[in-house]
C-alpha cells in the first residue's frame, strides 16, 4: 500500500514537472517538416569565363554582359601587351523563369550575332527532395556576318549558321568549390579545311573556388576529340577571379581564345599558352530586376 | 483502492491537459525587415515564422529559418544569404524570452493589450538581449501579437563592405506580426 502510495504521488510529479518544466517551448510543436533547400549561387554568374556555368538569371531578372578580349600579351609593348586591340561582345540575358533563360549578344570578331536558350533540368537539393547534382542543356545558334572571304563563288546564307549543343553537369560540393563538366557538340554548315569535321565533339571542364565571400577563382577547359580540327587549332584554357560588388560581377582572366561565343573558343582557338599567345579579358554584368516576383505580393 | 489509482491518474491526465491549453503557437508567423536609406530601400518578408507563447509564464520563442525570407531582387537575396547573415552556416534565427507585464494580459478576455517583451535574440550565430514594445489583441479565443524594433547589423557581426555601406540602413526595422492559435496536446 505504502509502495502504491509513493508509486502514485512520483507518478504526479513526473507529469507535474513533464508539463512546467519546459525550457524549449518551441519542442512542444514536434518535429519540423523538412523542405527542399535548392543549392544556389555555385558561380557568381551565367559565366564560367567564356563558356556557361550551371547557374540562370532568375525569372524576370535582366542581366546585361559586356565582354573584352585584348590583343595577345606577347604582341610586346609596342601594343601595350595586347590592349591597343579588342574584341568585344555585347549581349543581354533574361531569365522567363528560374529554370529557362534566354539570351542574345553580337561579337566583333567575325561580326556574329549569337542567340540561346539554357534549362535547367534538375537542380541540385538537399532536404526533403535529395539530388546530388545540377544538370542544364543550353542550345545556341550562330550567325557569321562578316563579308565573304571569296565573293566571287556560289556562297550560301546556310553557311553563315553554326551550331551549340551542351549538357552541363555539376554540383556544388561546399559553399566555395563547385565543379562541372560539359560535354558539348559544335555543328558547322562551313569548315575551313577538309581536315574539319562538321560536327566537333568537345569535353569542357570547369570549376571555382571562392577566396572570399566576394571573390572566387575560375578555371575552364575544353577539349576537343581527336581528328575533328585542323592541326593549328588549340584547346581552350581560361582562369579567372570573379569579383562581386553590389549589383556588378567583375571577370577578369587570362585565355587564349580570341572568341567568345561556343564555336568561336571551340574550334577556333589559335592562341598557345607556351608561347604565351594569352588574351587578357574582362566580362562585366549588370543585372536589372525588370518583372519582380509574385511571391511578395498580399 | 483500484478507484483511487484510476481518480489519480485521471487528475495526472487532465492537470497536463488543462495545462497545454495556456500555451498557444502558430507555424505562419510573419516577420518583415526594412531597411531604408536615401540610396536605396531594401525589404524581406517570411512567412513561416514558428512560434510558442505560454500565457502563464508570458514565456515566448520564435524560430525563423533566414532562407526563407523573400526579396524583391533575386540578387539581394542570394547576397543577403551568401555574404551577409550567412545562412549555409547559421540557417536559423531565434528569440526567446517573455512578456514582462504578463499580469496585465488576460488571455480569456477580448481585448488589446500593451506589452513589453524582453528576452535575447540570436542572429548570425550572435546572441543579444533585446527588449521591445508590443501589442497583443484577443479575439474570439485567437491571439495576435504584434511588435516592431530596430535591429542593428553591426551588433550580430554582419560586415557590410564601404561600398555598399552606403545602401543598407545601420538599422533595420523588423515588423513582427503573429496570429496564434491554442496549443492542443
Amino acid at each position: 500500500m505504502k509502495k502504491l502510495k509513493f508509486a502514485l504521488l512520483l507518478l504526479c510529479l513526473l507529469a507535474y514537472s513533464s508539463s512546467y518544466a519546459q525550457d524549449d517551448l518551441l519542442s512542444l510543436l514536434g518535429e519540423e517538416e523538412e523542405t527542399t533547400e535548392y543549392a544556389k549561387a555555385s558561380f557568381k554568374t551565367t559565366r564560367v569565363i567564356n563558356g556557361h556555368s550551371l547557374e540562370n538569371v532568375a525569372g524576370g531578372v535582366m542581366d546585361m554582359k559586356i565582354s573584352h578580349r585584348f590583343g595577345m600579351l606577347n604582341s610586346g609593348a609596342y601594343n601595350l601587351f595586347g590592349l591597343d586591340q579588342a574584341s568585344i561582345r555585347i549581349g543581354l540575358d533574361y531569365g522567363i523563369n528560374d529554370r529557362l533563360m534566354v539570351g542574345f549578344g553580337r561579337s566583333s570578331h567575325n561580326k556574329v550575332y549569337d542567340g540561346f536558350a539554357k534549362l535547367k533540368l534538375l537542380r541540385q537539393s538537399s532536404g526533403k527532395r535529395t539530388m546530388p547534382i545540377s544538370l542544364v542543356v543550353l542550345s545556341g545558334v550562330y550567325l557569321k556576318t562578316i563579308e565573304w572571304q571569296q565573293p566571287e563563288r556560289d556562297n550560301y546564307f546556310s553557311s553563315r549558321l553554326e551550331y551549340t549543343h551542351q549538357l552541363i553537369v555539376g554540383r556544388k560540393f561546399s559553399e566555395g568549390t563547385t565543379i562541372q563538366f560539359m560535354p558539348t557538340v559544335v555543328h558547322r554548315n562551313l569548315v575551313p579545311t577538309t581536315e574539319d569535321t562538321h560536327d566537333v565533339i568537345l569535353i569542357g571542364a570547369a570549376a571555382r573556388q571562392k577566396l572570399t565571400k566576394r571573390v572566387a577563382i575560375n578555371a575552364e577547359y575544353y577539349y576537343a576529340l581527336p581528328d575533328q580540327l585542323s592541326p593549328d587549332r588549340k584547346n581552350s584554357l581560361a582562369i579567372g577571379f570573379d569579383i562581386e560588388t553590389g549589383g556588378h560581377v567583375f571577370q577578369l582572366h587570362f585565355t587564349n581564345s580570341t572568341s567568345m561565343i561556343e564555336p568561336g573558343f571551340m574550334t577556333e582557338t589559335i592562341g598557345d599558352w607556351g608561347k604565351g599567345d594569352i588574351h587578357f579579358g574582362f566580362n562585366v554584368s549588370r543585372v536589372f530586376t525588370i518583372r519582380k516576383p509574385k511571391k511578395l505580393e498580399g | 483502492m483500484k478507484k483511487i489509482i484510476f481518480n489519480t491518474l485521471l487528475l495526472v491526465l487532465l492537470a497536463t491537459a488543462v495545462q497545454a491549453q495556456d500555451k498557444f503557437f502558430t507555424k505562419t508567423g510573419k516577420i518583415s525587415f526594412f531597411s531604408s536609406t536615401p540610396m536605396e530601400d531594401i525589404q524581406a518578408h517570411n512567412k513561416t515564422t514558428t512560434s510558442v507563447i505560454d500565457t502563464k509564464t508570458g514565456k515566448m520563442e520564435f524560430a525563423v529559418l533566414m532562407k526563407a525570407f523573400q526579396f524583391e531582387k533575386a540578387l539581394m537575396e542570394e547576397h543577403f544569404n551568401e555574404n551577409y547573415v550567412e545562412s549555409g552556416k547559421f540557417p536559423k534565427a531565434s528569440f526567446s524570452g517573455a512578456i514582462v507585464n504578463i499580469g496585465d494580459v488576460d488571455f480569456k478576455k477580448d481585448g488589446t493589450y500593451k506589452v513589453t517583451v524582453k528576452g535575447n535574440l540570436t542572429l548570425h550565430g550572435v546572441t543579444k538581449p533585446v527588449e521591445a514594445p508590443g501589442t497583443i489583441v484577443v479575439k474570439n479565443g485567437v491571439v495576435n501579437a504584434a511588435s516592431t524594433f530596430n535591429v542593428a547589423p553591426e551588433d550580430y557581426k554582419i560586415a557590410i563592405p564601404n561600398l555598399v555601406r552606403e545602401k543598407i540602413a545601420k538599422q533595420i526595422k523588423v515588423t513582427v506580426d503573429m496570429n496564434y492559435e491554442p496549443l492542443k496536446s
